[in-house]
């Protein structure tokens, strides 16, 4: 989903070796083993074991409360660990503080130093590591380049835009070349057009100095299109990791699909399974799709996204509903649709439908998958 | 084009018809609501501005002399003007100490879960009045009080030192009546200052002292400006503990206590009123000096962004 007319990168793609203004500091990986972290009784992160390679842009993905930007804070070290290390190649980094650890955050709201200028935000960092201070202004300069913010210079922080604060959070981030730069839901107070054009600039800074990357955010949208790999938390544990691709055909649970855009969710009973497919019986209808693995007998969901789920052709095994709202989305319409059981489905159509007419949809069973249904 | 301007025509009369007063009024901020200044404003004129100007006219009409001989005796004769040194040696380093006090202890308080309490005992002697913390005072650091018992008990003095009853007795009853309102200040710029900001500063590196000297110093610095120009103008004006727990004839003879004296020893009103200006126009000089300072700092908002 590309309508800026640019090319977006392809992840993975790293432009070819040259000089680069930034060297982001070696090492091969970051282990985080067994991390936890408690707030009085409840544990925010229960055991989060994960290894990050070098030149790597990681997305932690997963809703508000999941303990993504607890874990983000962990590394940084905003936040001390309750239990378990994370370890810089073989060094223990989670006993080190904040500013011993070197790493590079981009915060949710900038945190840009309002009595600075922007050249100054940008060299604190160097300052504070005894840089000469021509040598900050050379890399200064260089940075301010990069985020293509070269005639702010002198500016106060709140002289910019939303965006333009942004980027000299970005350029004040790398611009100390730390081995890991850590991102804090850093497009989410900004507006769509530019949370768009911000992810191509993020993508690009990555591209062009391969600074490893972790990203917290909960917009699938995001990570799918930043990152290299997705990690999808849920209530401080590791559900899923894997590449964007990976978690976009296979979401291996029920929320990690709900999160990869399977909307549609209708519990019936399984009435058939083997050979990665499985059948559902929800009432009227039986709906067919993919499973990982075998599933148990009981309750089962299927899942499905808008985009997959039709007005069926005639003769084909459908779910009854009725149309209860449409949209006209530009290419197709968009529906809500109800099925006599009360489940709420969302659909495309080519052509419109009126409201309150009955709708016969189905979706092709490899788009469907089939989870066992959540204890409830 | 011809219907345009015919319509135009027709709508002519009716277009420049002015909205109604009230309108008008509350367009530039004027509306019902202002009434409610009015209480204030009969106050303030009643209670401050009239007593102002009548002491302030009265303040040039000497018992004798011409205009300003109230003026001129004043800084001719020491027994008067020194009393503005004096209270300058009391109410500057008290209020100094006091925020030297106050800043990291609202520093150590802003990360606290009960913070409510321990404000609230931090606070307390405000509620207690400078008569009974004087009046405390004069028993406990007395020579037979149990600070200077305790202290020749463990052997760190041999006879007791003289905390009252002297320029000492005014500074300690002034820090302790004075702290709570300064660290009240503080606090609140203090917990103003988005705490994000010091977290992307040890992200890049700074310790805690060149956070606080690059960060929080100069974001604190105009509220600091502010807390001492109150807690200056409150000390200044001190009156009880210099005469409860000071030396009221000697080094803790403040300027309060002259112009005390001119009114209700000499009876002359018009000196007292001249005292009283002088008292007024010394705090304002400290008071502009330390806001013209602040206005060359940075006065913009104290948090890192948007959000």
């Amino acid at each position: 989903m590309n309508f800026s007319g640019r090319a977006a990168p392809i992840p993975g793609d790293r432009p070819p070796p040259r000089a680069r203004a930034f060297h982001a500091q070696a090492f091969k990986e970051l282990r985080l083993e067994g991390v936890r972290r408690d707030f009085g009784n409840v544990s925010a992160l229960r055991d989060l074991t994960l290894t990050i390679e070098q030149g790597q842009f990681v997305a932690l993905l997963g809703p508000s409360g999941c303990g993504k930007s607890t874990a983000l804070n962990c590394i940084a070290g905003l936040l001390p660990v309750t239990g378990g290390s994370i370890r810089l190649d073989d060094k223990r980094i989670d006993t080190l503080r904040t500013e011993e650890r070197g790493f590079g955050m981009v915060f949710q709201n900038y945190a840009l130093f309002p009595h600075m200028t922007v050249r100054k935000n940008i060299g604190f960092g160097l300052k504070m590591r005894g840089v000469a201070s021509a040598e900050i202004a050379r890399r200064v300069d260089d940075a301010l380049r990069l985020v293509h913010l070269g005639e702010h210079g002198h500016k106060l922080p709140g002289q910019l835009s939303g965006g333009q604060q942004q980027r000299v959070a970005i350029a004040r981030a790398i611009v100390i070349e730390p081995p890991l730069v850590l991102m804090d839901e850093p497009l989410s107070n900004l507006d769509a057009k530019l949370r768009l054009e911000m992810r191509q600039e993020i993508r690009r800074i990555h591209a062009e100095l391969g600074s490893t990357t972790i990203y917290v955010t909960h917009d699938q949208e995001e990570a799918l299109s930043l990152a290299d790999r997705i990690v999808v938390l849920r209530e401080g544990m590791i559900r899923q990791v894997g590449t964007p691709a990976e978690l976009y055909a296979d979401p291996a649970h029920l929320d990690v699909a709900d999160f990869m855009g399977y909307r549609n969710r209708i519990e019936g009973r399984l009435v058939r399974s083997g050979g990665g497919m499985a059948a559902v019986d929800i009432g009227g209808a039986v709906v067919e799709g993919r499973t990982r693995g075998e599933l148990g007998g009981g309750r089962a969901v299927a899942a499905m996204r808008p985009d997959d789920l039709v007005p069926a052709r005639e003769g084909v095994d459908a779910i009854v509903a009725t149309v209860e709202s449409i949209e006209y989305r530009g290419r197709e319409f968009h529906g809500l649709a109800r099925t006599p059981q009360g489940a709420e489905l969302h659909f495309s159509s080519p052509a419109r439908l009126e409201a309150g007419a009955p709708v016969r949809l189905a979706a092709d069973p490899r788009n469907v998958l089939i989870f066992e249904a959540e204890a409830r | 084009m011809s219907t345009v301007a015919s319509r135009d025509r027709l709508a002519a009369p009716t277009a420049p018809a002015a909205p109604p007063l009230r309108l008008r009024l509350a367009a530039s901020g004027l509306d019902g609501v202002t009434l409610l200044l009015v209480p204030a404003a009969l106050f303030l004129i009643a209670l401050f501005v009239y007593p102002f100007i009548y002491g302030f006219v009265l303040s040039f009409e000497p018992k004798s002399g011409g205009a300003l001989a109230n003026y001129l005796r004043f800084f001719s004769d020491s027994y008067f003007s020194h009393t503005v040194w004096t209270t300058m040696r009391i109410a500057m380093p008290v209020t100094i100490f006091n925020l030297m006090l106050a800043i990291p202890i609202a520093f150590r308080v802003r990360l606290m879960r009960h913070q409510r309490l321990l404000t609230t005992i931090l606070v307390l002697p405000i509620t207690l009045g400078t008569v009974l913390v004087a009046e405390g005072m004069l028993f406990y650091f007395g020579p037979q009080g149990w600070f200077n018992r305790a202290l020749m008990a463990i052997g760190l003095i041999s006879q007791p030192v003289r905390l009252v009853h002297n320029y000492w007795g005014v500074v300690i009853s002034l820090l302790i009546t004075g702290f709570p309102f300064t660290f009240l200040l503080t606090l609140s710029y203090v917990t103003g200052i988005d705490p994000s900001l010091e977290q992307a500063a040890a992200t890049l590196g700074a310790k805690p002292a060149s956070r606080f000297r690059h960060i929080f110093w100069p974001l604190l610095l105009p509220g600091l400006a502010i807390t001492f120009c109150l807690a200056f103008v409150q000390a200044y004006s001190v009156f009880p503990s210099a005469v409860l727990v000071g030396e009221p004839a000697g080094a803790t003879r403040v300027i309060s206590i002259a112009a005390y004296q001119s009114a209700f020893e000499d009876y002359d009103y018009s000196m007292a009123s001249t005292i009283a200006m002088i008292m007024a126009a010394t705090q304002l000089v400290v008071v502009l000096v330390v806001l013209g300072g602040r206005s060359l700092l940075y006065r913009g908002p104290v948090t890192g962004g948007k959000g």
